[in-house]
C-alpha cells in the first residue's frame, strides 16, 4: 500500500515537473544581445514599419500623441479583451528595463519577470527579427516621451487568464524560420512583410487556438474588430502591379484613387515613411506569394 | 360604393405614408449626391495620381483643372449631403458610419483638413511634374484619416 501511495506520488511529480518543463520560458542567452549597440535612427524606421504607434501610441491622432506610448488600444479576441500596455521609457512603461529584457519580449515573447506574453503582442512575427534590428527600436523608443499611465490587465476568463498555458501554446506555434521559403521569394521583403511589418497578423485566418493558418498565408482573414473582413491580399485576389501595391503603400491610395480604410490607414502612416525601396520590396513579396483563392 | 370607399382609404393610406416614402428618398439622394462628390474627387485624383506617378504625360492644364475641381468638390458644405438618418445603420447602401453624426464637429474639421490639402495642391498644379507627388501626401492623409474613422470597412 505504501509503494503504491509512492509510486502514485512519483508519477505526480514527474507529470508537473514535465508539465512546468514543457511550459517553460526560452529567453534569449544574454551575451546574444550584450554586443550590440542601437542606432536610434535605424530604429526610427523600424518602428514605422512596425507600426508600433498604431496599437500602443495615444489615440487622438496628432505626430505628438501617436508618440507617447501608453497604450491602452483595446484588442477583443474570442478568448477574452487585450489591453495594450504603456511601452513609454517611464517607471509605468518599460523606462526600467534592459536591452536583454526588450529583446525577450520582442523575440521570445517573454517578460522581465519570466512569464509569457499573450501573442495579441505579435511577438510570433518578431521572432523573425535581426536582434540589430530590435536594438536600433530599443535606441530610438528611448527618445520618445514618457507616459505615467498604468498599464490596464487584459480582462481574460478561466483558462485563458493562466500564462503558463501560454507555453504549450508556443511549443506549437512559435516558428524556426520563414513562412515563405521559395528562391523566387524576395528576402527584404520576406522580411518586412513576415517579421517588422507583421501583415500576416490581420491578413491570415486563425485556428480554433488562435494560431495563424500558414497554408492560407496573407489570403485574409475576419475583422477582429468585427465589422467587414481583412482582405487576401495574395495574387488569388489582389490584382493590382508591383508599383500600385508600392504606391499604396506610400500615398494611401488604390489604383482607382479610394483610400485604405480601418487600421490600414494607420499601417499607411508607418509604410509612407519608410525609403521607397522598403515599399517595392513588400510589393514584390506581396505579388510572389502563392494564390490563396 | 365599396369600390369608392376602398379607392378612398388607399387614398388616405398613401398620403399617410407619403412624407415618409419622401424621406427615404430625399435619404437616397443624399447618398447618390455623396458619392457623386467622393467620384469627382476620385476622377481629379487619377488625373493627378497618374501624372505624380510618371504613368501619363504632365500637362498644366490638366492637372489644374483637376485640382480646382477637387477643392471645388472639397469646399461643399457637409450638412445637405449628410442628412440625419441616412447612417450605415440607417440605410442598406450607406456606408457612413453613425460616428459621422456623433462626432459631426470632428466630421468636419477633416473635411476642412481635405480642403487646405485641395488648395495646397492648387497652388502647385502648374508648376511641374515634380511638385505633385509631394502635394499628393497630405490629400491621401486627409481622407484615409477620415475615412478610417467614419467610413465602414468593406
Amino acid at each position: 500500500m505504501k509503494k503504491l501511495l509512492l509510486a502514485v506520488l512519483l508519477i505526480a511529480l514527474i507529470v508537473v515537473a514535465g508539465g512546468l518543463w514543457l511550459t517553460r520560458t526560452k529567453p534569449l542567452a544574454p551575451e546574444a544581445t550584450a554586443s550590440l549597440d542601437g542606432d536610434a535612427e535605424a530604429g526610427a524606421l523600424i518602428f514605422a514599419a512596425g507600426g508600433c504607434a498604431s496599437c500602443h501610441g495615444t489615440e487622438g491622432g496628432s505626430e505628438e500623441d501617436r508618440l507617447i506610448l501608453a497604450g491602452g488600444h483595446a484588442i477583443d479576441s474570442d478568448f477574452g479583451t487585450f489591453y495594450t500596455p504603456n511601452i513609454s521609457p517611464s517607471e509605468a512603461g518599460i523606462g526600467g528595463w534592459s536591452l536583454e529584457e526588450f529583446a525577450d519580449a520582442m523575440v521570445r515573447g517573454v517578460s522581465p519577470e519570466g512569464q509569457h506574453y499573450y501573442p495579441a503582442f505579435p511577438y510570433v512575427a518578431y521572432s523573425r527579427m535581426e536582434l540589430q534590428d530590435v536594438a536600433d527600436l530599443w535606441a530610438y523608443m528611448q527618445t520618445l516621451p514618457e507616459s505615467d499611465t498604468a498599464s490596464r490587465p487584459h480582462d481574460l476568463p478561466f483558462p485563458f487568464n493562466v500564462r503558463r498555458g501560454l507555453g504549450l501554446w508556443k511549443l506549437r506555434y512559435m516558428p524556426d524560420g520563414w513562412v515563405m521559403t521559395g528562391e523566387d521569394i524576395p528576402e527584404r521583403g520576406r522580411y518586412l512583410v513576415e517579421a517588422v511589418a507583421h501583415c500576416g497578423e490581420c491578413h491570415t485566418s486563425r485556428d480554433e487556438l488562435g494560431g495563424l493558418i500558414t497554408v492560407d498565408w496573407l489570403g485574409g482573414a475576419p475583422n477582429p474588430s468585427g465589422e467587414g473582413s481583412i482582405p487576401n491580399i495574395t495574387p488569388g485576389a489582389l490584382d493590382w502591379s508591383a508599383e500600385d501595391i508600392a504606391y499604396y503603400l506610400e500615398s494611401g491610395f488604390t489604383p482607382d484613387f479610394d483610400t485604405a480604410g480601418g487600421s490600414m490607414v494607420d499601417v499607411i502612416h508607418g509604410t509612407s515613411q519608410l525609403p521607397a525601396k522598403d515599399r517595392e520590396a513588400i510589393a514584390d513579396y506581396v505579388k510572389a506569394v502563392p494564390a490563396v483563392e | 360604393m365599396l369600390i369608392t370607399r376602398l379607392a378612398s382609404l388607399t387614398l388616405a393610406g398613401a398620403i399617410a405614408l407619403s412624407p415618409l416614402t419622401a424621406v427615404a428618398q430625399d435619404g437616397e439622394a443624399a447618398i447618390e449626391a455623396r458619392e457623386g462628390a467622393m467620384n469627382v474627387l476620385g476622377l481629379s485624383l487619377g488625373t493627378i495620381g497618374g501624372m505624380a506617378k510618371g504613368e501619363v504625360e504632365y500637362d498644366a492644364e490638366a492637372a489644374t483643372a483637376a485640382a480646382e475641381n477637387l477643392a471645388a468638390i472639397a469646399s461643399l458644405n457637409l450638412g445637405p449631403l449628410f442628412p440625419e438618418g441616412t447612417s450605415s445603420d440607417d440605410m442598406e447602401d450607406s456606408r457612413a458610419l453613425p460616428a459621422v453624426w456623433a462626432e459631426w464637429d470632428e466630421f468636419q474639421s477633416q473635411w476642412d483638413d481635405l480642403g487646405a490639402a485641395a488648395d495646397g495642391l492648387v497652388d502647385v498644379a502648374a508648376d511641374g511634374q515634380e511638385g505633385l507627388g509631394a502635394a499628393l501626401g497630405p490629400i491621401g492623409q486627409a481622407c484615409g484619416s477620415c475615412h478610417r474613422q467614419f467610413r465602414q470597412s468593406n
